[in-house]
């Protein structure tokens, strides 16, 4: 078996957010009764997809789980401490982790089960929280977000316009947006804009 | 319109773009092929029924996964969804 490739690991330091000068914290919009929602960029994570092989499905989320810790199965989304993973397509998941070792870990833990693409550098997470967080991904996407239509844990993808995104339920009222790395200024634009109405924290 | 996607769940038809006539993919013409009259045949010549159509339709802005659907093209209601290619 040929060596994996694995991309350079991101290197935190040296890393500049596609939002530098756009990442205003304070509070905006609509304040009359607080901020609503609270915007986070999360920012210098790995991201990885990883394809199982027909078949092999089961392995790659066993292979998932061993190598971040979010205990995936074929058909359960997962959330640990410090890693997510989602699968937006059959056999085909998005794992995201603090650890930038991430990449290597999942290609060795994959093996000949399906392929690991290194992500990191492409994506953006963006993350909403606050108890009106619904109300303004509604406005930017034809999903149902209600509790039982969207349970904690799983993820999807789906998109706003033409900038394709894949969202997971992270928290009772919170959700990860993950976007293309060129799209995400664009993007935070628009969930500001959309934000405006509850009144919202930059953090 | 809602599309019921067997993987994602029911999904806003501004999700998917359409790939043409199911049953119509057998008379594609030889990729390579330059011959008007039988490319002018594929694309326009059709039977244009008003009632169940089969056609393939891909979830571009989902799991991108191409499906196969009978749409009632009268009443834009959905009679089947299969996804060619996954193991039942
Ligand atoms: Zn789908």
């Amino acid at each position: 078996m040929a060596e994996p490739f694995v991309s350079t690991p991101v290197i935190t330091d040296a890393a500049e957010s596609p939002l530098a000068g756009h990442y205003e914290q304070g509070e905006f919009g609509n304040l009359d009764r607080g901020a609503r929602v609270t915007l986070t960029e999360r920012f210098a994570l790995a991201i990885c997809d990883v394809c199982a092989w027909p078949g092999s499905e089961t392995k790659a989320a066993n292979a998932i789980k061993r190598a971040s810790g979010a205990s995936v199965t074929k058909t359960k989304d997962a959330i640990a401490e410090d890693a997510q993973a989602f699968q937006h397509a059959p056999g085909r998941w998005s794992v995201v982790a603090q650890n930038p070792a991430l990449p290597e870990a999942l290609a060795k833990a994959v093996g000949e089960n399906g392929t690991v693409v290194d992500l990191s550098h492409g994506r953006t997470v963006l993350r909403i929280d606050g108890r009106q967080s619904r109300r303004a991904l509604s406005k930017l996407f034809p999903i149902d977000f209600r509790s039982d239509a969207f349970p904690l844990e799983k993820g999807l993808a789906t998109r706003h316009h033409e900038i394709f995104a894949q969202i997971q339920r992270v928290g009772e009222d919170a959700f990860d947006i993950i976007v293309f790395r060129s799209y995400a200024r664009a993007f935070w634009h628009a969930l500001r804009k959309a934000s405006e109405e509850v009144g919202y924290a930059v953090a | 319109m809602i599309i019921p996607c067997p993987f994602c769940g029911p999904r806003d038809l501004s999700e998917f773009a359409y790939c043409g006539d199911a049953d119509n993919l057998a008379a594609r013409p030889d990729p390579a092929a330059s011959d008007q009259s039988s490319w002018n045949a594929f694309v326009y010549d059709r039977t244009n029924p008003a009632g169940d159509h089969a056609e393939i339709w891909q979830h571009a802005g989902g799991c991108r996964r191409h499906l196969r659907i009978v749409r009632n093209t009268v009443t834009h209601a959905i009679s089947d969804v299969t996804m060619p290619g996954a193991k039942a």
